[in-house]
C-alpha cells in the first residue's frame, strides 16, 4: 500500500483511476446539461432528480476527492518529470514521439481547473447554496422545484461568458485527447493492435465532450 | 556536402558545457554520420585540438553504444535505426546540424557527447540473479525453456539498451527499457534454478536442523 503512493507506477495508477472517474463524471455531466437544449422542464426535472437523489449526495465528496487526488498527483508527477531532465535540449523535435496535448497535460489541466472554479461560482454555489439569492420556483406535475434554467440561459446571453465556456470546453477536450487511452495504458491495456483503436476512441470522446459543452453556450447566445 | 555542425562540448560531468560551431567540407552523402564525425575529429587532431568524444562500438546497429541527439531527435531524422546507421544522404548540402548528448538525470555526461549509462546496468542487475560458473560451457539442455517463452524473450531482447527511449521521452522515463528487460528476463527461468537450490538448502537446514557453513 505504501508503494502505491510512492512508486512511479503506483502514482501513475492514482492518476489513471482518478482520471477515469472524472471521465465518467464529465460524461454524465454533459448528458444532463444537454437537456438544456430540450427545454426548461426536462432540464429542471433532471436537476431536481440529481439534487434530491441520495446517491448523488454520497458521490459529491467522492467527486471532490477525485479532483483533489488527480490534482495533487498531477503536481507531484509533473515536478518529478521536470527534475528528470535537469538540462533541456537546445533543439527538440517531439512531433513524432508525442502529441502536443500529452506534453502540456499540466498546463491544460491547470487551465481547466481555473475554468472549473469560475464554473462553480457561476452555477454550483448559486444552485446548491443559494448564493446571490434563492432561485425562482416552478411546479411540474404538482412537484415544486428550483427553476435553474434561466440562470444558465441568462448567463450565456452575455457573449463573453459564452466565449469563456467554449474555450473551457476546448481546453478540456485537449486534456481528454491524451487522457482516456493513457489511463487505460496505465492499467496495462496497450499493444500494437489496441493502441491505435484506444487512441481513436480517446479523440472521439474528446471531440464529443468538446462539441457537446460548446453547443450549449452557443445555442443560448444565438437563440 | 558542406555542413555546419553545432556540437555540445563539455570537459567532464561537473564542467559547464557549451555549443561549439564547426564547418565540415566535401562530405560524401554515402558516408555515415559517425564517419562524418571521424573526419571532423581528424581535422581537429591535425590542428592540435581535442577531438569530440562520442560513443560507438559495433557501428552495425546492434550494440547500442552510439547515442547522439541530432536536430532534436534521438539517433537523428531516420526511422528505426541507431546513430551509426544514419547516413549523410538524409541531410542536404548547407544544413545546420545540432548534435547533443542524451539529456537525463540518469545519464550524466562523461565528456562532450558521451553519457554514463550505468543506470541501465544497475536496473538489470537489481532484477537479475545468476551465478557465473567458470569452466566449460554449460550443457544446453540443463535448464529447459519452452520455445514460446524463448521466442518472446528474444523479441524483448531486441532492446539493445541504447537509451534513446529515455533521451526521447518528454518525461525522460526509462519505462520502455525496463519493460523490455522485465519481459526478456521474466520469461526465462533465470535465477529460478538458483532459487530452487536455495530453497533446497533451506529445506535441508530444516530437515537436519543444521546450517550449511561451507
Ligand atoms: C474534468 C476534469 C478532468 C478530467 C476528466 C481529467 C482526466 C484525466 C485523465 C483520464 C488522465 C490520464 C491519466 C493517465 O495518464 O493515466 C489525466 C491526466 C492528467 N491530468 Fe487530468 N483530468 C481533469 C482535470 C485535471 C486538472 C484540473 C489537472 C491539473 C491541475 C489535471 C492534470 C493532469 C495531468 C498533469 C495529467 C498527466 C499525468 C501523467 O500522465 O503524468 N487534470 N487527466
Ligand atoms: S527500448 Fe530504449 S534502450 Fe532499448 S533499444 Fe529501444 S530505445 Fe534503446
Ligand atoms: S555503434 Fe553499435 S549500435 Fe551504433
Amino acid at each position: 500500500m505504501k508503494k502505491l503512493f510512492s512508486s512511479s507506477v503506483g502514482q501513475k495508477l492514482i492518476m489513471s483511476l482518478s482520471g477515469l472517474f472524472l471521465i465518467t463524471f464529465i460524461l454524465v455531466h454533459l448528458l444532463l446539461n444537454l437537456l438544456l437544449l430540450v427545454g426548461p422542464e426536462a432540464y429542471n426535472k433532471a436537476v431536481h432528480f440529481m439534487a434530491t437523489n441520495p446517491l448523488m449526495h454520497l458521490m459529491e465528496p467522492v467527486l471532490a476527492a477525485g479532483f483533489i487526488f488527480h490534482i495533487i498527483y498531477a503536481t507531484i508527477l509533473t515536478l518529478q518529470n521536470q527534475k528528470a531532465r535537469p538540462e533541456a535540449y537546445a533543439v527538440v523535435d517531439q512531433s513524432e514521439s508525442s502529441s502536443w496535448a500529452s506534453r502540456n497535460m499540466y498546463v491544460l489541466g491547470g487551465l481547466v481547473f481555473i475554468f472549473i472554479a469560475l464554473h462553480l461560482v457561476n452555477f454550483f454555489f448559486k444552485m446548491k447554496f443559494g448564493v446571490g439569492g434563492d432561485l425562482p420556483k416552478v411546479v411540474y406535475e404538482g412537484i415544486k422545484m428550483d427553476d435553474a434554467y434561466p440562470l444558465v440561459s441568462g448567463l450565456f446571453k452575455v457573449w463573453w461568458y459564452a466565449v469563456i465556456y467554449v474555450i473551457g470546453a476546448v481546453l478540456l477536450a485537449l486534456h481528454l485527447r491524451h487522457s482516456l487511452w493513457s489511463a487505460l495504458q496505465t492499467l496495462g491495456m496497450n499493444n500494437s493492435n489496441l493502441r491505435p483503436i484506444l487512441e481513436n476512441i480517446s479523440i472521439l470522446y474528446a471531440v464529443i465532450i468538446g462539441l457537446g459543452f460548446s453547443i450549449i453556450p452557443i445555442y443560448f447566445l444565438i437563440s | 556536402m558542406n555542413l555546419t555542425l553545432k556540437i555540445w562540448r563539455q570537459e567532464n560531468e561537473k564542467a559547464q558545457g557549451k555549443f561549439v560551431t564547426y564547418e565540415v567540407k566535401d562530405i560524401s552523402p554515402d558516408s555515415s554520420f559517425l564517419e562524418m564525425l571521424d573526419i571532423l575529429n581528424e581535422q581537429l587532431v591535425n590542428k592540435i585540438q581535442l577531438p569530440i568524444a562520442f560513443d560507438h562500438d559495433c557501428r552495425e546497429g546492434i550494440c547500442g553504444m552510439c547515442s547522439l541527439y541530432i536536430n532534436g531527435r534521438a539517433h537523428g531524422p531516420d526511422e528505426g535505426i541507431t546513430t551509426c546507421q544514419l547516413h549523410m544522404r538524409k541531410f542536404s548540402d548547407g544544413d545546420i546540424i545540432t548534435i547533443e548528448p542524451w539529456r537525463s538525470r540518469g545519464f550524466p555526461i562523461i565528456k562532450d557527447l558521451m553519457v554514463n549509462r550505468d543506470a541501465f546496468d544497475n536496473i538489470m542487475q537489481s532484477g537479475g540473479y545468476i551465478s557465473v560458473n567458470t569452466g566449460g560451457i554449460p550443457d544446453a539442455n540443463s535448464i529447459p525453456i519452452s520455445k514460446e517463452n524463448s521466442d518472446l524473450s528474444m523479441d524483448a531482447a531486441a532492446c539493445i539498451g541504447c537509451g534513446a527511449c529515455v533521451a526521447t521521452c518528454k518525461n525522460s522515463s526509462a519505462m520502455l527499457f525496463v519493460s523490455a528487460k522485465v519481459s526478456q528476463f521474466a520469461l526465462l527461468p533465470q535465477g529460478r534454478t538458483e532459487a530452487k537450490i536455495i530453497s533446497n538448502i533451506a529445506r535441508m537446514n530444516r530437515e537436519f536442523l543444521c546450517a550449511n557453513f561451507s
